[in-house]
């Protein structure tokens, strides 16, 4: 999600790396490239000029000039202070008080409001076995209150009954009502999209506010915003005070500069992320994640997170004793793409891997997407369990069969094998070294994957 | 917006007296960043001259407003070059300003026409999620039905929930048939569906909305490529526009999103939305130096006669803080 900040500031840091000694001048340089890398993002210019002075201030002097590594230096820097500035550690969702709570959202027109109402709910109602009760107080957006009713359906989340001609006030008191009647803990009030310029709409909502006097109110936001996130944070924090910002669309290819923006002129935490139009695309927000994947560090603790998720236990420890014994044939191969593709394929991966931010765009570029997964398992399919067993008996008529019997060719076979051995080159010192060796350097990509990149 | 003269003008004109005006309305919108940047300017340029470090700081006021570091700083080194190291007051420098905006934004400044031979004028709305394709919708079809056309709408975003039912509701307020199937189908079989009925029955215009996705899902946009090959295949000249729907608040995304689109969707035009709030979407202007895309409207509110023509001269005042925003040389 942040590719292209990760790509910038990853060449900043390239020039750093190569340099043993940082003069002021360098620093200088670095944080030129800094600033533009951020306002290419979106960060509000504001926050980028205090982000660079405090860099500044932090980097120049004897705590980097003195150090072995300045580069190392300066990047662990940026990246604290990036992490700092959103917000350090995650902060949860704050459910406290006497049932029925209510969680009332708020933004700006399209920015997710309904979507996101449905997946906080389904995941409170799965995750903490909460009672959830959703009501639509969009009078103004045709069909917004049946959107969240049928969003509700299919959550399995119930939401208040639509009466018509009701004021967005007495749909809330209504919805307090019926909560307390069903019992029910939570009560996710979903707004109308408002310009926080309105004020005829800023005081309808503050009406709301003030009559169900919500647990949460939670700023819904567009990652994809530009400048102007910093005054819609203000506004609707300054308005009606929010307890915390949900960014939506993080699964885009926007920079996210508006992550830092809200939080840094609100002081408001980032709960949660929207990563997809599934109602399950709902995470956390882990700033030190999201700084150190931004610096290209990678976003490793997610990637393994993910892992865990998606690959299937036996399968994972059968594969772990396969390569403890240094053995890794296709049929293994032929797993790791299924799990590679289940974990959102080639370039979410990627994104997560670390010094992976500049390949990220050679493999879009090459359209690496999910057809070569196809290609590949319609290779291994085409094979017989021994050549699956021992790759090295594919001679060329074998070779021709296959790419027959797959749709492929001869060359798109001898990559896969290529491919094959020297990730079995990897299991085998992965296996001895543990699990220490496997982090590539900033340059290098996943073994194999190089045969799959264009010529330069 | 569209380029006839039509009653709904003179109409709207006249709602224009009881309301505010448009451009009263797209001024007190901008107000805000309008007042950053023109006191930001008096600032600067009070007894000063136009140096090096008060050209930094006008571009800094220029990315505020989206335009974008690139963009910006090539709108400067125009303006520098005119006058830098000369004696200049706030007015001038804002004219100045706004006059390169103004130029860069004129070429792309080109209204909505509809071919009375295509039969339908088949317009597709494309765009990210939540920017405003089926309320731009609504607004069109009515605009284009005061003007005497008869107008079809398809209901082509068979994914968001209820966004079926929202055109719907647009439908019946404007009067205009909706095409619609069923929630979760497939959404060129709704176009080719939409293309039979609005063929047979003769309609002037076809608004076919689609289902918000991310520039960078490419499964979606091959799914939006397959609609418009359907299209095509009813009529070969289809989609005839093919618009994409950009946020104002949006940032410099909105260049990816016009890439991508553009690639894949072969969009013919722009029409930015939202512009009544703080945003100032100068990413627009940036968009059109660097594709030169038609902008043919903009929306500035939620009611049906907040969708306008796109006035560079007017927009570009405005980004500045001029105050005599109508008054385009």
């Amino acid at each position: 999600m942040f590719e292209s900040l990760s790509d910038r500031l990853s060449g900043v840091f390239d020039k750093l790396t190569r340099r043993g000694a940082l003069s002021e001048a360098d620093v200088d340089a670095a944080l030129k490239e800094v600033r533009l890398a951020l306002l290419e993002a979106d960060v509000a210019l504001g926050v980028v000029k205090d982000f660079v002075a405090d860099m500044r201030k932090r980097a120049i002097g004897h705590e980097v000039l003195k150090s072995v590594t300045p580069g190392q230096q300066v990047v662990k820097i940026v990246g604290d202070a990036l992490t700092e500035m959103l917000g350090g550690e995650s902060e949860l969702l704050s459910i406290v008080g006497a049932p029925p709570a209510a969680v009332l959202l708020v933004g700006l027109q399209g920015s997710g409001k309904t979507t996101t109402a449905a997946k906080i709910a389904k995941r409170l109602t799965e995750r903490e076995n909460k009672r959830c009760l959703m009501a639509s107080l969009d009078i103004r957006r045709p069909a917004a209150q049946e959107q969240l009713r049928v969003l509700g359906e299919q959550a399995g989340i119930p939401t208040l009954p639509i009466v018509a001609g009701e004021t967005p006030v007495a749909i809330a008191n209504r919805a307090m009502a019926a909560a307390r009647l069903q019992g029910a803990d939570i009560v996710f009030l979903d707004t109308a999209g408002r310009m926080h310029v309105d004020a005829g709409m800023m005081a309808e909502v503050v009406a709301v506010r003030d009559a169900v006097q919500p647990v949460e109110t939670l700023l819904v936001a567009d990652s994809l915003t530009g400048q102007d996130a910093v005054n819609v944070a203000r506004e609707f924090d300054r308005q009606l005070g929010i307890t915390g910002v949900v960014l939506t669309r993080m699964d885009g290819d926007g920079r996210g500069g508006a992550a830092l923006s809200m939080r840094a002129v609100t002081g408001k935490p980032i709960k949660l992320i929207g990563t997809g139009e599934k109602l399950d695309a709902l995470e956390d927000f882990h700033p030190a994640r999201i700084s150190s994947r931004i610096l290209g560090m990678g976003d490793v603790v997610s990637l393994v997170e993910k892992a865990a998720e998606t690959i299937e236990q036996e399968d994972a420890e059968k594969m772990a004793k396969k390569m403890a014994r240094g053995e890794f044939d296709l049929d293994d191969l032929r797993t790791q793409l299924k799990q590679m593709k289940k974990m959102g394929g080639m370039k979410g991966l990627m994104s997560m891997l670390p010094g992976m931010g500049k390949i990220q765009k050679q493999v879009a570029e090459a359209n690496l997407s999910e057809d070569m997964f196809k290609h590949q398992d319609a290779i291994i399919s085409s094979m017989t369990p021994g050549e699956r067993k021992n790759a090295r008996i594919l001679n060329a008529s074998r070779k021709k069969r296959v790419a027959a019997g797959s749709g492929t060719s001869v060359q798109e076979i001898n990559k896969l094998l290529k491919m094959h051995q020297q990730m079995a080159k990897m299991m085998k010192r992965v296996s001895k070294m543990g699990a220490r060796g496997m982090m590539p350097g900033p340059d290098s990509m996943p073994p194999g994957f190089e045969n799959f990149m264009p010529r330069r | 917006m569209f380029k006839r003269k039509a009653k709904a003008e003179a109409k709207a004109e006249e709602r224009a007296e009881e309301k505010k005006g448009w451009f009263q309305r797209l001024k007190s919108g901008l107000s805000r960043s309008t007042n950053t940047i023109s006191t930001g300017i008096g600032d600067i340029f009070t007894k000063r001259k136009l140096d090096a470090t008060s050209l930094e700081e006008l571009e800094d006021l220029l990315i505020t407003s989206d335009l974008g570091v690139g963009t910006a700083a090539r709108v400067l080194k125009v303006l520098s070059s005119q006058r830098f190291e000369k004696e200049v007051d706030p007015e001038e420098v804002r004219r100045a300003l706004a006059g390169e905006i103004r130029d860069i934004l004129a070429p792309v400044a080109k209204p909505l026409e509809i071919s009375p031979a295509n039969k339908p004028h088949v317009i597709l709305m494309v765009g990210v999620n939540g920017t405003g394709k089926t309320t731009t919708i609504g607004k069109m079809a009515r605009q284009l039905k005061d003007q005497g056309k008869s107008v079809m709408l398809a209901a082509g975003d068979t994914f968001r929930a209820a966004a079926i039912e929202q055109l719907q509701i647009w439908g019946e307020r404007v009067g205009v048939p909706v095409v619609a199937g069923k929630v979760g189908g497939d959404a060129s079989g709704l176009a080719w569906d939409a293309m039979d009925r609005a063929m047979g029955e003769g309609m002037d215009v076809l608004l076919i909305d689609t289902a918000g996705r991310l520039q960078n899902r490419s499964e979606l946009m091959d799914e939006l490529a397959k609609v418009i090959r359907v299209i095509r295949k009813k009529d070969a000249s289809a989609p005839h526009d093919t618009i994409l729907v950009l946020d104002a608040t949006t940032g410099q995304n909105a260049l990816n999103q016009t890439e991508v689109f553009g690639k894949i969707a072969e969009i013919t035009g722009i029409i930015m939305t939202k512009l009544d709030g703080s945003a100032r979407g100068g990413i627009l202007v940036a968009c059109a130096e660097k594709f030169g895309i038609p902008v043919h409207a903009v929306g500035v509110g939620e009611a049906v006669e907040d969708l306008h023509s796109f006035d560079p001269a007017a927009f570009a005042n405005a980004l500045v803080g001029l105050e005599d925003i109508e008054g385009a040389e």
